[in-house]
């Protein structure tokens, strides 16, 4: 059994001392700033990418998925106990989490979300194993047309699927286009859009970029809302969920999950539109949706399975073909790139022991995960009472800390505080910040194979529709454009969007 | 249609987000003039940037216009003291880090950025300002091992 063999070695480097002690690092930190709310998983990885550059590139990847999974479960802890999402994804389990710890459920809440992403994570990370191999296989065969065609359907669909404004998002993907194009141009040698600073030669670091349009912008949307932080002083005894509650979860944690699934590997779309729609199918398909609302336990089940399911699932295309679906996924590419590895189907092949490292991680850190959740739930709650002045300066300290660090130059803090003002007014003016990291990351790619795709073609651009392949992903993408044309589509997409605006 | 005013304009993110799109892509566009085209089987750097800038200075375009015709507003005003607060704050620390060494540097920082919140307490930021520092020093320079001399003067 090859997959057993794949087993072996992956356990093999996620037991080590080392990387142990990292995943639990990293899904501490993810359980923290998921229950923190205003303190999400993209605004810490950004911060932490820079101190990883130290590290090996397995250890690195383990403590940042385990941050990015991590957070999930902790988002829902602040749900249930506060009425507030820690984590967008987990704005939904407010509804009836909430309200089973005001009928003095809370313990049963909570020991449904942590099974239901129990169960859901190890689901999803079993689906990176038997959909990854095959995926990656057959990403093989793609040559330079292929990817190229596949870098487009990726930033096109990440744009059109996302949450609001498709041609904001795609004017956000051309952004990031061009930032990534900022440095020394390979082909020629020439310096491009580079001002005659030396710094820039190299490009724009990437944790420049990433702090900058997430972290710092974030900071000062923060800062727009008025502090509201209840303190919840429940007795969370009881966590032991009864026969009957588990019964009652089985379904819905595993249709939650399939729906998590789904989302979790589609470009643009992630945990928090997965548990919403896991939210609304358990409505309809229950007997009395009246329940719902009122602290019906289902309500709980579904949506922190999806949630947890596609923050896994979303490593399929990143791991496997080296497209990120989400920023945060372009985060965790960039860290592979920053250590050095080349993303794509090979990293299977050429870091076996990455690959199946950070896999087998995956499990051990679910596993750490409801240990740290249930039995420590007690000092997760009462760092709730943080408040968020004292966060913010040392969210901050970070990214300055972080960024002077990699290279030791103060052009680079300059340089990520210009962007984070350029990522404030972005965000003001609701253009989605995730396409241009996704831009940024595959432009330098995607420059280099339509260069050598038409270069082999002697500059016929029929090449990119002759290849079938190709030819399937040009296809659905401007099925996808034109989808958003049709009335009755938009509007229906209009009216999710809403839906899910109002439901946060 | 109803005539818009000026001040809506300025609240409308659709018009802003149109002509900043215009204005970055204008930019990129003028740079780019320096730039060997090439031709398509051997594409000069000046290929993929030439195209992306009138990319960008379409879609600009278009989301004015998209604008113009139903744009929606901005919620709330633009918060420009905390931001440039949270800047400045980023900058001090890059100039001063060289030149003061590392903990003046967060020192400095910490006053300034938490100046930025909704909330300033005195004595409050100065417990922050020294725990944090202490927390930094001991993960950044003895933990990673961070080669910055922790007080300096260099002028």
């Amino acid at each position: 059994m090859e997959i057993l063999e794949h087993f072996a070695l992956g356990f093999g480097v996620a037991m080590t001392v080392q990387n142990l002690a990292y995943c639990l690092l990293g899904v501490a930190l993810g359980t923290l700033i998921g229950v923190l709310p205003g303190v999400g998983p993209l605004v810490t990885i950004s911060m932490l990418l820079p101190i990883t550059f130290g590290l090996p590139p397995v250890s690195a990847l383990i403590m940042l998925s385990g941050i990015y999974y991590g957070a999930q479960y902790g988002g829902s802890t602040t749900a249930i106990l506060v009425n507030l999402p820690g984590e967008t994804s987990s704005a939904v389990t407010c509804l009836d989490g909430y309200q089973m710890a005001r009928n003095g459920r809370a313990g049963a809440a909570l020991a449904t979300a942590a099974i239901s992403s129990f169960v859901a994570g190890c689901i999803g990370t079993l689906l990176i194993v038997l959909l990854g191999t095959p995926l990656a296989g057959w990403a093989l065969q793609f040559g330079a047309p292929e990817y190229f065609s596949l870098m487009v359907m990726g930033l096109v669909s990440a744009s059109v699927l996302s949450h609001g404004d498709m041609l904001k998002a795609l004017a956000m993907v051309v952004v990031g286009l061009l930032l990534g194009l900022i440095g020394t141009d390979v082909n020629s040698g020439m310096e491009r859009y580079t001002f005659g600073l030396p710094e820039l030669a190299d490009g724009v670091g990437f944790t420049v970029l990433a702090v900058g349009i997430f972290a710092l912008s974030e900071v000062v949307m923060n800062l727009e809302q008025k502090e509201e932080r209840g303190i919840f002083k429940a007795n969370i005894a009881g966590l032991m969920p009864s026969l009957s509650d588990l019964k009652a979860i089985t379904l819905p944690t595993l249709r939650g999950t399939a729906i998590g699934s789904f989302f979790g590997i589609l470009p643009g779309t992630g945990p928090s539109i997965s548990s919403f729609s896991a939210y609304m199918l358990e409505k309809k398909l229950a007997r009395d949706p009246s329940r719902f609302g009122k602290g019906a336990i289902e309500g709980v089940a579904a949506p922190e399975a999806a949630n947890n399911a596609a923050a896994q699932t979303a490593f399929i295309p990143t791991l496997t073909l080296g497209i990120p679906g989400s920023a945060t996924m372009a985060l965790i590419l960039g860290a592979l790139v920053m250590n050095g590895v080349q993303p794509g189907p090979t990293v299977m092949t050429r870091n076996p022991e990455l690959f199946w490292g950070v896999i087998a991680s995956m499990f051990i850190g679910n596993v750490m995960l409801v240990a740290l959740n249930l039995p420590l739930i007690g000092i997760w709650v009462r760092l709730l009472s943080v408040p968020y002045r004292w966060l913010f300066p040392s969210i901050i300290m970070f990214c300055a800390v972080g960024n002077y660090s990699i290279n030791g130059s103060a052009i680079d803090v300059y340089l990520c505080a210009g962007i984070g003002v350029l990522g404030y007014i972005l965000a003001k003016l609701d253009c989605p910040p995730a396409p241009l990291v996704l831009g940024f990351v595959l432009g330098p790619l995607m420059e280099e194979s339509i260069r050598r795709a038409l270069l082999l073609s002697q500059g016929d651009f029929t090449v990119f529709l002759t290849s079938p392949i190709s030819l399937g992903f040009l296809i659905v993408t401007i099925l996808l454009l034109g989808s958003m044309v049709l009335p009755a589509i938009r509007r229906g997409k209009e009216r999710v969007d809403r839906e899910e605006a109002s439901a946060t | 249609m109803e005539i818009l005013m000026k001040s809506d304009v300025m609240r409308n993110k659709d018009v802003l987000s149109g002509l900043l799109f215009m204005g970055l892509g204008s930019i990129a566009l003028y740079i780019s003039l320096d730039y060997r085209f090439g031709s398509t089987v051997r594409m000069g750097p000046g290929y993929f940037p030439k195209i992306l800038s009138g990319l960008l200075i379409a879609f600009g375009v278009a989301i004015l216009i998209k604008g113009v015709r139903q744009g929606g507003n901005l919620a709330g005003p633009w918060s420009w003291a905390p931001l440039f607060l949270l800047t400045l704050a980023m900058v001090l620390f890059g100039f001063t880090i060289e030149r003061l060494g590392f903990v003046p540097a967060l020192a400095l920082m910490f006053l300034v950025a938490a100046y930025a919140g909704n909330e300033f307490r005195l004595r409050e930021v100065f417990v922050l300002t020294a725990v944090m520092s202490t927390f930094a020093v001991i993960v950044f320079i003895w933990g990673l091992k961070l080669p910055y001399p922790l007080f300096a003067w260099n002028f």
